[in-house]
């Protein structure tokens, strides 16, 4: 330890929130005929508790790269290149990319959960809620006694704001709104420190998305998880996370706090994204109607 | 409405697109719709070609060649000689020439059949579906009672009952048709149903396109493959049953199959005789025909559901994806150790 | 010029459920005018009826009772075959929409050719072309020999709308004609149908359940709720200033980047499905008027 105080760094440094992902110059290629690079050189960092949004177009790599993260990627995709490092709280950095399968198993849902797009579809048909959400507790929890899976299943399903009694029921039973919450759960069920979610509300209607959108924010603050929040819609991001990622053909083309994307945005497709928006109480943005004259009463 | 995740149910009316996709991914060039729909050239459709083209050349020119096949002879059952390569039958007929002429007539009945319960097949399946409401249940009521109705019995019974002067070829194959087309209508209905249901069609309709032109110009190209799967399935049904009917001896009267070959191989005591030259010769080809049917069939089966040929087409480039990204992640493990033992 | 009236047009389904029989009221006493020039709106969730709507419209579908007029210029009604030169619709997927078997010239080529727009192979290729550069498909020439899947999900929706337009139609509804697409691409195509409108002062149908687009690309706003019309009146006073609950929900549950912190500060956790669908809201009269037509309250 050496005593000399460097004059030229601030007095008090702010603390940084400590990071739970760091994803440095991620790169995933599928290897076809002719190799189409799906991620380039993504690197990021994903704060404890942070809600980090990942906007983009279809084809943008947006899911590619949530995949990678969680090496859930299918070939032909492959890793060309890059580092993904996770911060666990107790057992320290961990190197997603040379864990072996068995470690990787446990890994997954464990630290790091996923919802998937259209996941409300993923519930097995057959069997009820109860059953698979404490499928999860027996792999994961093998040690645990049968009245204490029972249990945390219940709470956890109670959590996402889902009566206790629908542990009975079959994934037909349940609305679209309802079974995206079962798998909510199903993804809260073992504590994870991160959670990806790609495109979670999509296929839901409004209402129902909002509802589930406030459950997200409000398990967030209580659990303190962060969530990658992946999805095209760039107005509700700008609602609900604290930074957005801009993607573009692979790239992050910009990424900042949510009031800088949306009131001083850098990157012209940035700045077309936010247009594609009309804003419900605001103006026109690039919609162009002239003919019907009514825009004096718009401003 | 929103509804982005797509239906992961593969269909038939998907096809055309992911085969294109397929082709797109090969860097190939886009190819006409119909020319998308051709089986690709793999060494099991080339040995089932080849072999139909055999059998369909002996069939069809080998007649013209061959000796009479009805002259009898006094040289009853004699081995395969240089004046009778396959050999004679008990009568002394040449079993060559024999053999030529019931290629000729099996092949007659299977195509007969084939094109016979398809058209019934697309008839009751395809209008039915696409009409709906009495019609289809009315239709799909018809078929279901066909197709419970257990097929060989009744051709028997039919066979048996038709006289046998007036049991040609036509009524056999118009009997093995009718047992056997309900199952392939089942199978079109269920396709058209989802066809039917599809934006283009509905947007066809909008258009204001007459049903007839919506079911042949819109629906119709969409199940191409699975016709010609069915056709080629009926095929080889009917080459079967009509060789089980005749060696019943309840086959067509005025022509020789190979199934009638079977039944006079099997009165005459070919095989107590030792004479394999007069049994084994129709039932190898029967069976090479059922063989060479069922591999084109197995390329049709790929261009109706995509999944499979992008199977076979990715199976490897995946196993090298895997490799290298193995690779690649231990050699980034060693370096790693090294770097953290290191520091 | 063709406009459409509809009135008291409903639709109901006969659900059986083993020997119960069950009428499922899709669409229920619905009423609304479609004028040159103008664009109507029709909002509302999935399982609202708005598509029925359409389908209806389109003869896809037969009403269950209700009227449908179409009516020209000159007073003469229009009905039997020549009802699709009139009334056409673009559907909500492009991809669904074009049969992957046929070329893009099939597909615009085939009305014009039913409506008898065209003589001879030579003249409906040239207007093939032509209707392929009014929606900015160039160059036309090869685009018309493409097939569905060489295009992208915009480019498709815009040969959608060239075949809408072919019979030179005068009515265009449109269901959903941009959800499926990207986000930045969206507006172009809405662009594209406005000014498309304003050339051909079409009357248009823009069923959606995105509020914002309602707005701006509409003149009238209709909120449907399970099957009826609960508030209808011009864009701008139905989102601003909605007032049937239902409106109000929807209204909020917006993503609207305006009011970020939005999801966590309201509680919208009442069951929507309880609301009165019975009684509607007229923002012209300023009137709540019974499903039979009765005036209940005058605000």
């Amino acid at each position: 330890m050496t005593l000399t105080v460097n004059p030229a760094s601030p007095a008090v440094p702010p603390t940084p929130p400590p990071v739970v992902l760091t994803v440095q110059n991620l790169t995933v290629v599928y290897e076809v005929e002719r190799p189409v690079t799906a991620v380039k050189n993504v690197s990021l960092e994903l704060a404890r508790g942070e809600i980090l949004g990942l906007a983009g177009e279809s084809g943008c790599g947006k899911t590619t790269l949530a995949y990678a993260i969680n090496r859930l990627h299918k070939p032909p995709a492959s890793i060309a290149s890059g580092e993904i490092t996770f911060h666990d709280k107790a057992d320290g950095d961990l190197n997603l990319l040379t864990l072996g399968a068995e470690q990787l198993r446990m890994f997954r849902w464990d630290k790091l959960s996923m919802v998937f797009q259209g996941a409300m579809n993923a519930l097995n048909p057959v069997t009820t809620v109860r059953a698979q959400l404490e499928d999860v507790l027996t792999t994961h929890r093998p040690e645990m006694k049968k009245a204490e899976r029972r249990e945390l299943a219940a709470s956890v399903l109670q959590l996402v704001g889902v009566d206790r009694s629908r542990l009975a029921s079959y994934a037909h039973e349940l609305s679209g709104g309802m079974r995206q919450r079962v798998m909510i759960a199903m993804a809260l069920l073992l504590e994870p420190q991160v959670m990806i979610m790609d495109e979670p509300t999509t296929a839901l209607d409004v209402v129902v998305q909002r509802e589930i959108l406030r459950e997200i924010v409000r398990l967030r603050d209580e659990l303190n998880f962060a969530v990658i929040f992946i999805t095209h819609d760039l107005p509700l991001l700008l609602e609900i996370s604290d930074r957005i990622a801009i993607m573009l053909a692979g790239e992050i083309v910009e990424i900042d706090t949510a009031t800088n994307i949306y009131r001083n945005p850098q990157h012209p497709y940035t700045k077309k994204l936010l247009g594609s928006f009309p804003s419900l109480t605001g103006e026109r943005g690039s919609f162009i109607r002239s003919g019907v004259n009514n825009s004096a009463e718009l401003s | 409405m929103t509804n982005l995740t797509p239906t992961t149910e593969p269909s038939i009316g998907d096809a055309p697109d992911q085969l294109a996709a397929v082709a797109g991914a090969l860097g190939e060039k886009p190819r006409s719709a119909l020319r998308a729909m051709l089986p690709t050239l793999t060494p099991w459709l080339v040995t089932g070609l080849t072999l139909i083209g055999l059998i369909a050349l002996f069939g069809i020119v080998g007649p013209f060649f061959v000796q009479d096949p009805t002259v009898i002879r006094n040289i009853g059952l004699t081995a395969p000689s240089a004046d009778h390569i396959m050999g004679t039958t008990q009568t002394g007929q040449d079993v060559f020439a024999q053999l030529a002429y019931a290629t000729r007539g099996s092949l007659e009945i299977g195509l007969l059949v084939g094109v016979l319960a398809t058209i019934l097949s697309a008839f009751f399946g395809i209008l039915g579906a696409y009409i709906g409401g009495f019609a289809d249940e009315a239709f799909s009521l018809f078929s279901n009672v066909f197709l419970v109705i257990p097929g060989l019995p009744l051709v028997i019974v039919i066979s048996g009952f038709v006289p046998p002067k007036q049991r040609g070829l036509w009524t056999i194959a118009v009997v093995l048709a009718i047992t056997g087309w309900a199952a392939s209508s089942r199978v079109l209905r269920a396709q058209t149903l989802s066809i039917r249901n599809r934006d283009y069609v509905n947007a066809a309709r909008v258009s204001g396109e007459r049903s007839f032109r919506v079911i042949a110009v819109e629906i119709l190209p969409n199940l191409l493959p699975v016709l010609a799967s069915q056709f080629v399935f009926a095929v080889i049904a009917a080459i079967l049953a009509e060789a089980g009917l005749a060696f019943l001896g309840l086959g067509a009267s005025n022509s020789s199959t190979l199934g009638t070959m079977l039944f006079y191989a099997q009165n005459g005591f070919a095989l107590p005789l030792g004479a394999w030259w007069w049994f084994i010769p129709p039932g190898l080809i029967i069976a090479l025909f059922g063989t060479g049917l069922s591999l084109i069939n197995f390329s049709i089966d790929e261009i109706i559901n995509p999944r499979l040929k992008n199977a076979r087409l990715y199976r490897k480039r995946n196993k090298t994806a895997l490799r290298n990204e193995a690779a690649r992640l231990t050699s980034a493990a060693r370096t790693g150790k090294t770097q953290r033992s290191a520091s | 010029m063709t406009s459409i009236e509809v009135t008291n047009l409903s639709k109901h389904f006969v659900l059986r459920e083993g020997l119960k029989r069950n009428t499922l009221k899709a669409v229920d006493r619905v009423s609304f005018d479609l004028t040159p020039g103008r664009t109507v709106a029709l909002v509302g969730e999935s399982g609202s009826g708005k598509s029925t709507i359409a389908r209806m419209l389109s003869r896809l579908e037969k009403p269950t009772s209700g009227q449908i007029k179409v009516t020209l210029d000159d007073g003469t009604q229009v009905g039997g075959s020549i009802y699709r030169r009139h009334v056409q619709m673009v559907f909500q997927d492009p991809f669904a929409s074009l049969n992957p078997f046929h070329s893009i010239e099939h597909h615009i080529a085939r009305p014009l050719v039913i409506h008898h727009r065209t003589k001879g192979r030579e003249q409906t290729h040239e207007r093939v072309l032509q209707m392929l550069e009014r929606v900015n498909l160039t160059p036309a020439g090869d685009m018309a020999a493409r097939r569905p899947h060489e295009l992208s999900g915009g480019q498709r929706q815009r040969v959608a709308i060239a075949r809408a337009l072919a019979p030179g139609a005068q009515v265009l509804i449109a269901d959903e004609p941009v959800s499926m697409l990207d986000v930045s691409i969206r507006l172009e195509v809405l662009n594209l149908m406005a000014r498309l409108q304003r050339e051909d002062n079409l009357a248009v149908l823009y069923i959606t359940h995105d509020l914002a687009t309602a707005r701006h690309f509409s003149d009238e706003i209709l909120v449907m709720f399970r099957g009826r019309i609960v508030e209808r009146g011009p864009a701008d006073d139905v989102i601003l200033d909605p007032q049937h609950p239902y409106t109000k929900l929807l209204a909020l549950a917006a993503p609207d980047p305006e009011q970020a912190g939005k999801v966590i500060a309201t509680e919208t956790t009442f069951d929507h499905k309880s609301f009165d669908n019975q009684s509607t809201f007229n923002h012209y009269t300023r009137e709540w008027t019974s499903a039979d037509g009765e005036v209940l309250e005058r605000v």
